[in-house]
């Protein structure tokens, strides 16, 4: 059989994720919370895409520190192969070997035998996932960003969850790590990606998620100001801007209207503060004028 | 592939008896996939094994659980919405219909219960129900909830209006449209938000100040906008359970964002595409980017060889390679951006501007009759959207009488800017041809590509309509080096992907 033995599964129910993950300070919603269940059960990686700084990452951090699992990140970047994501010989230490060998009467199958094991492997994030006995989840961060050639490296072991090495043969994990890829959508994935893996969006949460999210996140804040801060940030996604604003810089403008002591949001505020919330002139231009229109024309 | 768990046992055992579920699902699937997205084999078990997971009666869960295994892109999960609703949402009992009549007393109670649950009392507890309501009172009612956010008072307000104004009748072939008009246009929604801010403004201890106001007139649309849906939903409800699902789902169902044609696009599907081209643009920018960098390699590098064969004891073992540096297209655009091709033109103009970093200069012209440079509209703006509609606004693109005439606009741009065409120029002439009639000047797109290194003609007219009445896309298209069908984003991407 190609796959480790079936585990039992690690969450109860739903409700049960979502009330761990609430625990570690990740408030999600309905559909990650499922979404997260079901890779458990059906034993499938998550892929997860949507706009940036909406807590994808977070979402395998939470996760990870929510079942007591360590943690292992493959960032991904142009370039990546398989001597750093898979694993790589340890070419000094083989070389060394055969150096030592050179005086003694030894038998070069031997040799050969001996440089290609365990001993000399360099085990690279992928390779370690599957080999570790502890409970792990690998997170294969920003996989939109290597070639469509090499995502073909992640093909066995997201769907078998097993590494071949000519040299050694195949290595099964012998327990299924949960495993999250997240994409920022800069390029389409392969088909043969996305078949293996179950599919969840992140958005942007809604205001009363958001408010939330904000009053866990940053201490010290009123419910009240909370409660504006997620009203005002709504409005601001609404326009038609280049970058809207993420929940992570959501946070960022929370926490300094607590550092200046601002109880109450008026549109004066608001303006001297927006460029924490958008980054570029135009949409930190349209904002203002917005912030100063009562609405009625726009 | 999928563990060999015996699945459709599995969900028979689920459900009882003989898979209703199984049968629902597989139908589920194949009106996915007659409404375009690409559902495989193996998604297929996957969702059916996912389902056995999930509580039945948890419809969200189930919802997402459908969603996580087969929409695997974000854009295909409105067409998924639809088509879930479509088929599942009538699987409570209070939907069924008996003799053709339908169960209204359900939904009388559902009111009474929910306006019983709000404390408050709103419509006399204990009393008639919700059929005892006048108008008045129920628009009262209505304003009450839309005041509070109370989402169970406003979906059993949703019910009830469909129920009383949409006067629908079992098997009367009439849209969802018209009975989605005649609910809205009885319960006066118009005039309802500007009743919610002053109530709002009168609560408020203090006048309100613009922030203030926009905040709360964001929040009110949002409740108003929800009440529509809930109403939409209803009315989706209730046809389907006269129709049949699968009936309703071929009515429902609607082009993927990527195949809208641009042409016909309806004001919504208009919104879908200005929303979709922002991520596509900066998908192309991405990809072409990373394709111009991976390229295939420059010259030898003769310097960093010799530099790096010092390590190797001076032997060239590591040739090293100059990086490429292709040179970048200069692009003219030409577009006609009268009527029916306007938001055409729009579109194309977006995406060439959002890629200006992949040209050394990009250049446009706008026409009608008369022709119009429009270049300095997108220079020193990085809001496109703001330069599109000074394009459409303020542009000097009427001679005559505003009717298209591309000889006479190809004749203005060859006197005025003719020379300006290089060998390093690519002319982009955007159009649908139909020239009115008028003289087709086509010796000009002759001569321009004779001086430029590609003219490529955009047409967003199918291609069966093509030289069929005015069009004469074919006089100017033998001396293009391609001429184009470009109906939808789809169509677009990929041309700009081999223009660069």
């Amino acid at each position: 059989m190609p796959y480790a033995a079936r585990m039992d599964p690690r969450f109860e129910s739903v409700t049960a994720v979502r009330d761990s993950l609430r625990e570690v300070d990740y408030l999600s919603d309905e559909g990650i919370a499922g979404v997260v269940y079901l890779a458990d059960r059906l034993q499938k990686p998550i892929l997860v895409e949507g706009p940036a700084g909406t807590g994808k990452t977070q979402l395998a951090k939470s996760v990870a520190e929510m079942s007591g699992a360590r943690l292992i990140r493959l960032q991904c970047y142009e370039g990546l192969d398989e001597s750093k994501a898979l694993y790589e010989w340890n070419y000094k230490k083989q070389l060394l070997r055969i150096q030592a060998e050179r005086n003694t009467e030894g038998d070069w199958s031997d040799i050969e035998d001996d440089i290609f094991s365990d001993e000399f492997l360099l085990t690279r994030p992928l390779l370690e996932a599957i080999r570790a006995t502890d409970p792990v989840v690998l997170l294969i961060d920003e996989v939109d960003r290597v070639e469509v050639e090499t995502e073909a490296l992640l093909l066995e072991i997201l769907s078998d969850y097993q590494v071949s090495i000519p040299e050694l043969g195949t290595v099964e994990a012998s327990q299924i790590p949960l495993v999250f890829l997240t994409s920022n959508n800069t390029r389409e994935l392969s088909e043969a990606l996305k078949r293996r893996c179950l599919y969840l969006h992140v958005d942007y949460p809604d205001m009363e998620r958001e408010k939330q999210i904000v009053l866990t996140k940053v201490p010290d804040i009123t419910e009240n100001l909370a409660d504006q801060v997620a009203r005002v940030v709504r409005s601001i996604r609404q326009l038609e801007l280049k970058k809207s604003p993420s929940v992570s810089e959501t946070i960022d403008w929370a926490r300094t209207l607590v550092l200046l002591g601002v109880q109450q949001i008026d549109a004066d505020t608001a303006t001297d503060t927006v460029n924490i919330l958008l980054k570029y002139r135009s949409d930190i231009e349209k904002a203002t004028k917005e912030f100063a229109n009562n609405g009625e024309f726009s | 592939m999928t563990p060999s768990a015996p699945l459709p046992e599995a969900i028979a055992a689920g459900s009882g008896g003989e898979s209703p579920l199984l049968e629902l699902l597989s139908g589920f699937i194949v009106e996915l996939r007659a409404a375009g997205l690409p559902v495989s084999l193996t998604e297929n078990l996957d969702a059916m094994e996912a389902v056995t997971h999930i509580p039945l009666e948890d419809r969200e869960a189930f919802k997402y659980a459908l969603g996580a295994t087969l929409v695997k892109n974000h854009s295909h999960w409105r067409a998924f919405e639809t088509v879930f609703e479509v088929y599942f949402s009538l699987r409570g009992e209070q939907y069924e219909m008996v003799d053709g009549q339908w169960l209204d007393e359900l939904d009388l109670d559902e009111l009474d219960e929910d306006g019983a649950g709000d404390g408050d009392g709103q419509q006399g507890q204990g009393g008639g129900g919700g059929d005892g309501l006048s108008p008045e009172e129920l628009a009262e009612m209505l304003f009450q909830a839309l005041m509070r956010g109370d989402q169970a008072t406003m979906r059993a307000i949703a019910r009830q209006s469909v129920k009383r104004f949409a006067g629908m009748e079992p098997g009367r072939p009439v849209g969802g449209t018209y009975y989605l008009y005649r609910t809205l246009r009885n319960l006066e929604l118009d005039g309802m938000l500007e009743r919610l801010m002053e109530q709002a403004r009168e609560q408020a201890d203090g006048p309100l100040s613009n922030l203030e106001e926009r905040l709360e007139k964001d929040e009110f649309e949002g409740r108003i906008d929800q009440l529509k849906k809930e109403i939409e939903a209803e009315i989706r409800r209730r046809l389907v359970a006269d129709r049949g699902v699968e009936a309703m789902a071929k009515t429902l169902r609607k082009p993927l964002p990527e195949d809208v044609d641009f042409m016909h696009a309806t004001r919504d599907e208009m919104m879908s595409l200005r929303k979709a081209i922002i991520p596509l643009t900066r998908k192309l920018a991405v990809r072409l980017a990373r394709k111009r960098r991976h390229g295939r390699k420059g010259p030898l590098d003769f310097r960093s060889t010799v530099r790096h064969s010092l390590s190797y004891g001076g032997v060239p073992a590591e040739p090293k390679f100059k990086y490429p540096r292709p040179s970048k297209p200069e692009i003219l655009v030409i577009a006609d951006i009268s009527g029916s091709v306007a938001a055409f033109a729009r579109f194309t103009l977006h995406l060439v501007y959002a890629l200006s970093s992949q040209f050394s200069k990009v250049r446009s012209f706008v026409f009608i009759d008369g022709l119009d440079e429009v270049t300095s509209y997108f220079e020193g703006t990085d809001d496109i959207n703001q330069a599109v509609h000074r394009v459409n606004t303020e542009a000097d693109v009427v001679w005559v009488d505003g009717h298209s005439d591309y000889g006479h606009a190809l004749e203005v741009f060859w006197d005025g800017y003719g020379k300006d065409i290089t060998k390093k120029s690519t002319v982009l002439i955007l159009g649908d041809a139909r020239n009115n009639y008028h003289q087709s000047q086509a010796w000009i797109v002759q001569e321009i590509e004779r001086k430029a290194r590609h003219v490529h003609w955009l047409n967003p007219e199918p291609r069966s309509y093509w030289d069929t009445g005015d069009s004469i896309v074919s006089e100017y298209g033998v001396h293009c080096d391609g001429v184009w069908e470009v109906r939808n984003l789809r169509q677009l991407e990929k041309f700009v992907e081999t223009l660069v």
